[in-house]
């Protein structure tokens, strides 16, 4: 699905990653973990293209989109969260925040969608849109919110809404960006559900950052350990966790020891 | 005026349904909220969907007379189900969605339940978790299949709804009149629900009723309070009570009136105000919750506003006071009534959907006559019933123009009712339910001579309105011979939006004690407001302040009360009675006997002269698990 080789990264003198190689394959949930600032979010902005790499390539379904910018990424495919929920229009309510997500998986752009709702058979494409929009919002349980503006929902609802957002894009890749920081356990529990479904029901392949390393255990099959930039680690989560090298990243050479 | 019904043949729920769909096929019969639409089935898709499933029920092994148990939050499904089950001679077994693991399992099996069908993956947990106490249930159906597909069970198949469809599809097409057939040869003498008694005392009982208990009761409803076939109405109190039953099973099939389906439980409010129904019936919680809905607005909106509102509500208690007072209204009252109408009452009661309703039925558990002034005041038809599952519902109805706060109304046509020496209410029906379900001993005591001793005590006003007094039970007698009714007590302290329960003993002591559960809504924004800092609900309810709060409202309430019977000690609890922890039945009624012994030792505490006493409480969470609270909270003498 998605092949990231060789990829380095620098901002000024400091290496952000390091030759760092990682694939996704069909169907699966792909779990990022290690410590701050070992790269993660880093590794998701190359794939989605917020950042150029210094050096490697990024291949999507075969096709090199290294030098894609993130806009057209997104057009192919490509749906990511955020970490922080700044990424949601605070103003808007739940409702029109997934509609603009739905929007961006018609094949006609932004400005053609809104200039042509004066003829009536562009009017039958809102209602696609917001048929679609209310599925979203159905499937991840926001009925509730549905007029309610962004801004005004919890932190934890803040982040569901930018999850449904990504989805309602139709994504074929979806990159989550630490869906469970901040969350409480209940929160965090409900995310996990949404996670599984979005992968088993609608085969959607995801790339999971996660700090959460229990979580990622959980859903994950493949999981990828990094640490100052580069991959430390690779394979079943629970061979990944006895791994030595991985036991060090995360709790220091003395307590691996022990 | 001309019966919705009138043409109609059928005297049975499966006979009526095909006989309305035939009649109008296209017409609305229910409407459901989904993806943010409301979308219509009409008749004949109603017979459609029950038709399928019922050829699904045959392919299941469904035996004429075996039990199928429907459950879940309310959607169409859950009458289709019923219906299919009927229509091939079973019965259906009604189920509150929220019963605890051991009462489920102890109701399932005393029902016998052969098939559940459940809402979705959480009703199914919850049947799947006591499924090793049920050996006769042999499927459960889901009807939502979101995250089912991890789901396999043992010794149980355990199917989705479509799959049953599919599996009847066979039989549906070697055989296609079998259902008529089946429908058709449906008696009224059958029993077709098997619904459970509150169950305030002991475990639930369950009582059966037939086709002609149901619809009779619904005809003789109507001879007084005619509903019609283009009002609307919206389902979402639980299938489990009889008034959810007999409104979209008896009535609608009757009358043919559209039936709601709100989308979820947290979008009711709103979605009841953009259907803003045209009748309704609750318990007095559901006219308590617009209350309290009500008040939660206006402490939000602007000074002016408030004080507008607060005028309002005067004139409203004024007016409804001196109409069911029967006593004349003055000019002045009436014109200040107009005013307050369209600078209140009016977008007050738009907001909340009540702006259409012709008939607002309260029953079940008693309802503070302050709250009936405060609905009648503004102009919403709110009158008191009185019934039970025993005589399918409803056996008595306050007439228009006759509502008052202390009776519940004259019988509704063909029913009769008596008081019997010792205070009982007795009724003949032909409501009336064949029994209760494997317990002979307790139908013979229950119907005696043709009469139904219904447990209940009461006296007839004047103008031949009966008066509910309270539970045989519930009356107490303090140690000087005093008699009270505690229930009466507990309303009038209910009435204040800080206190959302209460329990007032007395029997046999020498004077009236009262443990109170603040409404932590209300409570906590009153708190917000004067900044007093607050933790959780249990630090709240102890605060000095609290206290103080509530003994105004305690003090309040004396001061309407004869002497002999006034609260002399009274406490807040740190918890809340709930049904889960066994304080309270699933309608929310408080089980007293239960409650005076796990709070034996607080009310003991209140006869003496102690300010303060620690109490031990267990409180259960919604998977099993207990925690034990312990805390020691206040007394206040008045």
């Amino acid at each position: 699905m998605i092949a990231v080789e060789k990829v380095s990264l620098a901002f000024g003198g400091v290496w952000a990653l390091r030759d760092v190689s990682v694939r996704l394959d069909e169907g699966e949930v792909l779990g990022v973990v290690g410590p701050n600032g070992a790269g993660k979010s880093s590794l998701l902005n190359v794939i989605s293209g917020f950042y150029k790499p210094k050096a490697g390539r990024v291949v999507y379904m075969g096709r090199d989109i290294t030098h894609l910018p993130p806009h057209k990424r997104a057009k192919l495919g490509i749906g990511r969260t955020f970490q922080k929920t700044s990424e949601v229009f605070k103003h808007m309510t739940v409702l029109e925040n997934v509609m603009l997500g739905a929007i961006a998986a018609q094949k006609e752009s932004f400005l053609d969608f809104w200039g042509s709702m004066v003829w009536i058979k562009w009017a039958k494409k809102e209602v696609e849109v917001l048929r679609w929009a209310e599925e979203v919002i159905d499937f991840f349980e926001l009925y509730a919110y549905r007029h309610k503006p962004v801004g005004s929902l919890p932190y934890g609802l803040q982040k569901k809404v930018d999850v449904a957002r990504a989805f309602a894009g139709k994504p074929k890749v979806l990159l989550m960006d630490e869906p469970m920081s901040g969350l409480t356990r209940e929160e965090r529990e409900d995310v996990a559900r949404y996670i599984i479904e979005m992968n088993h029901v609608f085969k959607l392949p995801i790339v999971l950052v996660e700090h959460d390393l229990g979580a990622v255990v959980d859903l994950a099959r493949r999981v990828v350990v990094m640490s100052y930039g580069a991959v430390v680690a690779e394979g079943k989560p629970e061979a990944v966790l006895r791994d030595p090298a991985v036991q060090e990243v995360y709790m220091g050479k003395a307590l691996a020891r022990v | 005026m001309r019966r919705p019904w009138e043409g109609l043949k059928g005297d049975t729920f499966p006979k009526l349904l095909i006989e309305r769909a035939e009649g109008k096929p296209g017409a609305t019969a229910l409407r459901e909220k989904t993806l943010g639409v409301w979308r219509p089935h009409t008749w004949s898709d109603y017979l459609r969907e029950v038709r399928s499933f019922a050829y699904g029920l045959l392919a299941l092994g469904l035996k004429p007379g075996e039990h199928v148990a429907a459950v879940g939050f309310n959607r169409p499904f859950i009458l289709f189900a019923q219906q299919a089950a009927l229509a091939l001679h079973g019965r259906s077994v009604g189920v509150y969605p929220d019963l605890l693991p051991e009462e489920r399992a102890y109701w399932l099996d005393y029902t016998d339940v052969s098939i559940v069908v459940a809402e979705d993956q959480e009703q199914v947990d919850k049947i799947l978790a006591v499924k090793s106490e049920l050996p006769k249930l042999r499927a459960v159906v889901y009807w939502d299949e979101r995250m089912m597909w991890r789901y396999r069970a043992k010794d149980v198949a355990l199917l989705s709804w479509d799959d049953v469809v599919k599996a009847g599809a066979e039989i549906q097409s070697t055989d296609p009149d079998l259902f008529k057939k089946l429908a058709e040869t449906t008696s009224p003498d059958d029993v077709c629900l098997i619904l459970s008694t509150s169950g305030t005392t002991g475990r639930p009982k369950g009582v059966m009723l037939t086709y002609g208990n149901m619809l009779s009761m619904a005809k003789n409803l109507w001879e007084v309070d005619p509903v019609r076939e283009d009002d609307e109405y919206i389902s979402y109190l639980p299938f489990g009570w009889i008034g959810e039953q007999m409104m979209s099973l008896a009535v609608h099939m009757l009358v043919g009136f559209r039936i709601n389906f709100v989308e979820e439980p947290e979008t009711l409010w709103r979605d009841f105000r953009e259907i803003a129904p045209h009748f309704m019936f609750g318990p007095a919680r559901v006219y308590e919750n617009f209350y309290s809905k009500i008040y939660e607005l206006i402490e939000d909106a602007y000074g002016l506003d408030k004080a507008v509102f607060k005028w309002a509500v005067d004139v409203a208690m004024k007016k409804a006071e001196l109409e069911m007072a029967k006593r004349p209204i003055p000019l002045t009252l009436k014109l200040q009534w107009w005013l307050a109408y369209l600078l209140a009452y009016r977008s007050v009661l738009d907001k909340l959907g009540l702006k259409r309703i012709r008939y607002a039925w309260v029953g079940g558990s008693f309802l503070g006559p302050d709250y009936l002034k405060f609905f009648r005041g503004m102009g919403v038809n709110l009158k008191r019933i009185w019934g039970m599952t025993e005589v399918s519902g409803i056996a008595t109805v306050q007439r228009d123009g006759e509502v008052r706060p202390d009776a519940v109304g004259r019988p509704i046509a063909n029913t009769e009712i008596k008081i019997a020496e010792d205070g009982e209410i007795l009724v003949r029906t032909p409501a009336m339910m064949v029994g209760y379900y494997k317990r002979d001993d307790a139908t013979a005591e229950a119907i005696r001579d043709g009469w139904l001793h219904t447990g209940d005590v009461g006296m007839f006003t004047e103008d031949g309105q009966l008066v509910y007094l309270g539970r045989m039970e519930d009356m107490q007698r303090l140690s000087d011979g005093t008699v009270f009714s505690a229930l009466f007590i507990e309303n009038m302290l209910k009435f204040s939006p800080y206190v959302k329960e209460a329990l007032v003993y007395g029997e046999g002591r020498p004077h009236v004690v009262a443990i109170l559960n603040i409404n932590f809504e209300t409570v906590s924004k009153w708190a917000e407001q004067r900044g007093i800092a607050y933790t959780s609900y249990q630090d709240l309810s102890q605060k000095p302040e609290i206290y103080k709060l509530l003994r105004d409202v305690v003090a309040r309430v004396n001061e309407s009360l004869p002497e002999r019977i006034r609260i002399r000690r009274f406490t807040i609890l740190f918890k809340e009675f709930h049904p889960d922890d066994g304080e309270m039945t699933r309608t929310r009624k408080l089980r007293r006997v239960f409650i005076h012994q796990r709070y034996g030792q607080l009310i003991e505490a209140m006869y003496t002269d102690a300010e303060e006493v620690e109490v031990a409480a267990p409180v259960k969470y919604e998977d099993g698990t207990v925690r034990s609270v312990t805390m020691s909270v206040k007394i206040v003498k008045l």
